[in-house]
This record gives structure tokens, C-alpha cells and sequence, in this order.
């Protein structure tokens, strides 16, 4: 009887501290959003962030891409084939990037590559006090190393997905056209037949902004409450990785929800 | 001007339930040298943090040149923080800006100095702590005392009127250990400040700190200067001075009898 | 030093992803054919429009030449009002029918247009005279049945 309690004790524990984190990482995004006009006047920073957030992961984004391109193109080929249908490949390679695997996967490799980065970089900040080194300068902390990460993902992640997709396309085009000999003018002419700018493309740099702003406030916010010990920074990066990811699949399936129905 | 910079008038201050202080009393004065001393944990660093600001007491007040600190809106907190400098317990450096970048900062941030005025400012700073050759570092190409100096030099970055010190000494060898002393005095009579040490360091802080307070279980255990201090007769005090294993902080943490836990 | 290298590779960062952004735009979606020529409005009334929705092509002899931009219900004669965006470029005379057909077997729906004989042209607001409405499956199977069921009896 008393491992019972003991586990619904457990239970409520988690769901209560849960809530208290969500409670407290709404309080750092109001923050972030308060202290974004000083991070906007130093611009520097901000590119500063870019850099390290979005141009050191094009390396992943461009590897990963052609790959996933590829391996679509090769898919779909050896499944439409069997209903006649080998042409539509360029559609199904362009609809599948840029609807979903382009802002879902960018997205997971974002939180896994530059999330981790930041969540460690903020938390080896706290546990060596230069935070509150900074607030006993008399200058705000949020404003100058937080917000211009923030801002940094946000606008780096819908240009990654952007390129993922496009490069996406290509790897799909190698193996489609080049590889396996369909015809390239079918390639292209049905994908543009079928892919509508609004209704796709679009869509899919809303989501890829979405999830900017869900993968970056995770990271950041696991730094920024990281318990200030070693052990505490490596737990932050895990739980960023795995926050991130199951938020940015569970955005996707209320978006895609919203967009297709609507 | 005579008198006190900092008046600490009944604090109570703790996370929870339990308290970490309990109403206590402190004063420290125009340009001398305090210290505050006391075992692990017994809310020495916190103090510091009272006084800056950064959390805020449970009942009593501090007060810095007359304002009482936990009342201020956050304009009015950083106007006084830019009286105060800080030297945090591993120097505290921005890990990405370079050993001159770091000592500019607060000057870049507070001030609208021309970049060659700062220059030379930076200069004197890191020339006043001895690292003037080192300005082009980074801050991890330095070792523990280097950077501890260059985090002071920050700290005195914009001349202020305090000076608190988290622990300077831990994990130092000898000579920068003589060094920090040399300098925390040096500076404090050149600027006319008021330096706050916290430490657990005896005979160093002895050396040269005007005043020195005591805390053990959340209250001021013993006062005085350290002429006074080393003649108490208070047994915390002569445990503390004399390095004692044993005394009113006992050797044994509470247990059940010895012969009990055998039995077992 | 730094900040130089810092602004570069953003730059280019920024210059890859806005290129990547046009060749989505251009070279996959259809922004290049639709959406930034003018257009003019014409109605047309449909007794029943099957499957079509809005965005839905209209084309003449298969040429995408507009696009349906809203199909609402008249309640005074029971009949579907279609309003259609037609390019500027594209003029089409007072008697044109405007047929519903299905894209393949089982594709989406669209309007296509046959020119008539008369020497005026639609203008803006004008209404299309002449509609053939859409092919409702249910009803063809039961005009087939019917036919067949007539056929057994004689």
C-alpha cells in the first residue's frame, strides 16, 4: 500500500514541477521578448549568434538533406512504380520536403546540434557566475546573452529549413533523374504543376518559425535553470534534446492539422 | 566623508522555511577593510548578495550610502551596483571576450569614454594588478590566480566606492595568495574605498582587515578587530584562530550512540 | 577581426537561404505562372458545381488562364454563383460556355472555358450565359441503370 502512495506521490511531484518549470520558462520568454529592443541595438550580437547557431549547422542541414532527398527519390520511386505512376516523383519528393521533412527535420537536428550548444554555453555561464557577474555590473543579463540567442534561432531556423528542402529536392533529383532515368522535364514540370507557393511553401516556413521559437526558448531555458554543477549542465542538454524534439512533433501534428483543414 | 557606507539593521534572510540569519546587525566603514568570516555554509557569500541586490531579505534592511537596497526598482539597484565592484570566486570572466575586452566592459557599458581613453584606462587597471602584458589573452589561457587578478582589475574598473571580495583566496598557491593581500590593501587605501572580504582564510585576512565579524549559526558570533579577535576568549573564536579540530563546532555529526549503531 | 568574419559568413548564410527561398518559389512551386498579373472578375451561375472549390483552375483549350476565386449559394433562384479571376491578358467573348471537367478519372475539378462567336468581350462583372454543370458520378450510375432497366423491359 505504501509504494502505491509513494508512487502517486511520484507522480504528482513530476506534474507539479513540470507545470512550475513551464510557468517559469513563459516568465523568461516575456523577458526575452521585454529585453529584445538592447539586443536589436547592439545588432552585432545577434549576428554574432547567427553565426554560431545557424551557419555551424549548415554543414549538418546540407549533409542531412541530400541524404534524405535522396532516400525519398529512392523510396518513392520503387513505390510509385508499381502503380504506374514513376512521374509523380518529383512531387512526391518536393510535397514531402517542403510540407514536412523539411521544417520537422531541420528542426530536430537544430535542437539536437545548436539547442545542446546553447543550453551548455548558458549553463557553464551560470555555474561560473558570469551571469551574476553581469547583473552586479548593472547590465541585463537577458538582454545581452539571452535575447540575441533567441533571435538568432528564430530567424536561422525557417532559412535552414528553406535550404534543407531545397537541397532536399536535389538529392531527390540526383537519385530520380540521374540515377534511376526518369524524365527530367516530368520531374519538374509536375512538381510545379502541384506545389502551391501558399498553401506549401509558405506553410512550411510558418512551421519552420514555430518551431524556431519553441526548439531555441527549450535550449535556452534549460541553460538559464540548469542546476550550476557539472552533472546539472549535461542533464539540461539531454532534456533539451528531448523537450525539443517532442514538442516540435507535436506542433507539427496541430499545425499540419490547422493547414490542411483550413 | 566619516561614518558608514553600509548599514545592515536586523536581517533575517532564508530559502524556505529555515533561516540563514537571523537578525543581525552589521556596519561597515568608509574606507576600511571588513571581513567576514565563518564556517562552510553559514551564509557568508549570501550576505554579499544582500547587499547587491540580487536576493532580498526576509524582514530587517540593508542600507548602501542611505538607500535601502531591497526597496529599490531595478534602475535605482543598478544605479548603485555601478558604485560596486565585484570579485566573484573563480573571477567570473566572459569566457568570449579577451582579458582587455573583459576589463573594458563595464567602462563601454557605463560610460561614453572615446575607445582611446579607455584604452589607456584598461591599461592602468591591468598595470595596477600586475597583468598588463597579458591583455590579448583569453581568458582560459590563463591560470586560477591570473584570472582572479584580471577579475579584479574589472571589478575597479570604474573606481567604486565598495569593493566585495567571494572568497579570493580559495584555492590559491602562496605567492598569489600575497599577491591578492598586497592588492586588496593597496587598492582599497588608493581609491578610498570600502573593501568586504569574505573568507575563511585566517592568518592572511588577520594581516591586513580592519574589522572582522563572525557568523555561526546565523547570528554574529564575535566582532572586532583582529588585535581584539585574537585575544577573545569566546571558544568559537579560539577554535576558529587557532585551527582547532574540536570545540563548540563539534568533530561528530549528530549520531545515534556508538554502541547502537555497532550492535546493528 | 572577428566581427568582419562574423558578418561575412551570416551574409552568406542569409544570401544561401534567400536563394534557396526563390529556386522553392520559382523552380518547385507556381509563383512564377500565377498571382502577380492583374486580373478581372466574371460570374457565372451553375446549377450544380460538383467538386469545384476556390483556387480551383480555369482554362482555356487547357491553358491556365484564371482561377475560381469564391463560390457562393443564391438563395432566390437555388443555383451556385461562381466568381472567377480571369488574367488581364486573356479576353474572352459575351458567349463563352464555361463547362465544369474533372482533371483524369478521379482528379480535382476545374472550369473550362469555349470560346464563342461574338465580337464583344466579357468585361469586368459581366456573367457567363452559357454553363454546363458538373458530372455528379451518382447520378450518371443512375442514369445508366435506369437506361439499362428501360432496355430489359422492352
Amino acid at each position: 500500500m505504501k509504494s502505491l502512495i509513494n508512487f502517486f506521490e511520484k507522480i504528482g511531484y513530476s506534474v507539479t514541477s513540470r507545470i512550475k518549470r513551464l510557468g517559469t520558462a513563459t516568465r523568461l520568454f516575456f523577458l526575452i521578448l521585454i529585453s529584445s529592443g538592447e539586443s536589436f541595438k547592439r545588432f552585432h550580437l545577434i549576428m554574432k549568434e547567427i553565426y554560431f547557431t545557424g551557419v555551424m549547422s549548415l554543414v549538418i542541414i546540407i549533409v542531412s538533406a541530400f541524404f534524405v532527398g535522396m532516400v525519398l527519390g529512392l523510396q518513392g520511386y520503387y513505390t510509385l512504380q508499381k502503380y504506374g505512376s514513376s512521374e509523380a516523383i518529383g512531387v512526391l519528393v518536393a510535397l514531402a520536403l517542403v510540407r514536412e521533412l523539411g521544417p520537422v527535420v531541420t528542426a530536430l537536428l537544430f535542437a539536437g546540434r545548436a539547442g545542446t550548444a546553447i543550453t551548455a554555453e548558458i549553463g557553464l555561464m551560470k555555474t561560473t557566475e558570469q551571469l551574476s557577474a553581469m547583473e552586479m555590473m548593472a547590465v541585463n543579463p537577458v538582454g545581452r546573452i539571452i535575447a540575441p540567442r533567441f533571435w538568432a534561432g528564430v530567424i536561422s531556423m525557417p532559412i535552414l529549413a528553406s535550404i534543407f528542402s531545397m537541397v532536399g529536392i536535389l538529392g531527390g533529383y540526383v537519385v530520380a533523374v540521374i540515377v534511376i532515368g526518369v524524365d527530367e522535364g516530368a520531374f519538374w514540370s509536375q512538381m510545379q504543376a502541384n506545389v502551391d507557393f501558399r498553401y506549401d511553401i509558405v506553410n512550411g516556413v510558418i512551421k519552420s518559425l514555430v518551431f524556431g521559437v519553441a526548439c531555441t526558448i527549450i535550449a535556452l531555458f534549460e541553460g538559464f535553470d540548469a542546476p550550476p554543477t557539472a552533472e546539472g549542465v549535461s542533464r539540461a542538454t539531454t532534456r533539451t534534446v528531448v523537450t525539443s524534439s517532442l514538442v516540435i512533433l507535436g506542433l507539427d501534428f496541430i499545425l499540419t492539422s490547422f493547414m490542411l483543414g483550413g | 566623508m566619516p561614518g558608514n557606507l553600509i548599514n545592515i539593521r536586523n536581517l533575517s534572510f532564508g530559502y524556505g522555511d529555515e533561516l540563514l540569519h537571523k537578525d543581525i546587525n552589521m556596519e561597515f566603514q568608509r574606507g576600511k577593510v571588513s571581513a567576514i568570516m565563518g564556517g562552510s555554509g553559514s551564509g557568508k557569500t549570501t550576505i554579499l548578495k544582500l547587499i547587491g541586490g540580487q536576493i532580498k531579505p526576509k524582514s530587517g534592511s540593508i542600507l548602501v550610502d542611505g538607500k535601502v537596497v531591497h526597496e529599490q526598482n531595478l534602475s535605482g539597484i543598478y544605479k548603485l551596483r555601478r558604485k560596486m565592484g565585484m570579485l566573484f570566486q573563480h573571477g567570473a570572466l566572459f569566457t568570449d571576450l579577451s582579458v582587455y575586452e573583459n576589463v573594458a566592459f563595464p567602462m563601454r557599458e557605463h560610460t561614453d569614454l572615446p575607445e582611446n581613453i579607455i584604452k589607456d584606462l584598461v591599461l592602468m587597471k591591468l598595470n595596477a594588478v600586475g597583468l598588463r602584458g597579458a591583455y590579448k589573452l583569453m581568458p582560459t589561457e590563463l591560470s586560477g590566480g591570473m584570472a582572479r587578478r584580471v577579475a579584479l582589475a574589472r571589478a575597479i574598473a570604474l573606481d567604486p566606492d565598495i569593493i566585495m571580495y567571494d572568497e579570493p583566496f580559495a584555492g590559491l598557491d602562496p605567492i598569489s595568495m600575497a599577491v591578492i593581500c598586497d592588492l586588496i590593501r593597496t587598492l582599497n587605501d588608493a581609491l578610498g574605498a570600502t573593501s568586504i572580504i569574505v573568507t575563511h582564510d585566517v592568518a592572511e585576512t588577520f594581516s591586513f582587515a580592519d574589522y572582522i565579524y563572525f557568523i555561526a549559526d546565523g547570528v554574529v558570533a564575535a566582532e572586532g578587530s583582529p588585535k581584539q579577535l585574537m585575544a577573545s576568549k569566546l571558544p568559537f573564536v579560539k577554535q576558529f584562530i587557532h585551527s582547532e579540530k574540536d570545540g563548540p563546532v563539534s568533530f561528530h555529526v549528530a549520531a545515534p550512540s556508538y554502541n547502537s549503531d555497532l550492535a546493528l | 577581426m572577428d566581427k568582419i568574419k562574423f558578418d561575412a559568413w551570416v551574409g552568406i548564410f542569409v544570401a544561401i537561404g534567400v536563394i534557396s527561398l526563390l529556386g522553392l518559389a520559382m523552380k518547385v512551386g507556381n509563383l512564377t505562372s500565377n498571382d502577380i498579373r492583374e486580373t478581372y472578375s466574371i460570374i457565372a451561375h451553375f446549377e450544380n458545381i460538383g467538386g469545384l472549390k476556390p483556387r480551383a483552375p480555369v482554362k482555356g483549350a487547357g491553358v491556365v488562364v484564371g482561377r475560381v476565386k469564391s463560390v457562393v449559394f443564391d438563395t432566390k433562384n437555388y443555383h451556385a454563383i461562381v466568381k472567377i479571376d480571369i488574367d488581364k491578358r486573356y479576353v474572352f467573348p459575351k458567349d463563352t460556355f464555361a463547362n465544369i471537367y474533372t482533371a483524369g478519372l478521379l482528379g480535382e475539378q476545374y472550369i473550362g472555358l469555349e470560346a464563342g462567336g461574338d465580337t464583344t468581350n466579357l468585361g469586368e462583372g459581366d456573367r457567363i450565359t452559357q454553363t454546363q454543370d458538373a458530372v455528379v458520378l451518382e447520378k450518371l450510375i443512375s442514369q445508366f441503370l435506369y437506361s439499362k432497366a428501360s432496355e430489359e423491359e422492352d
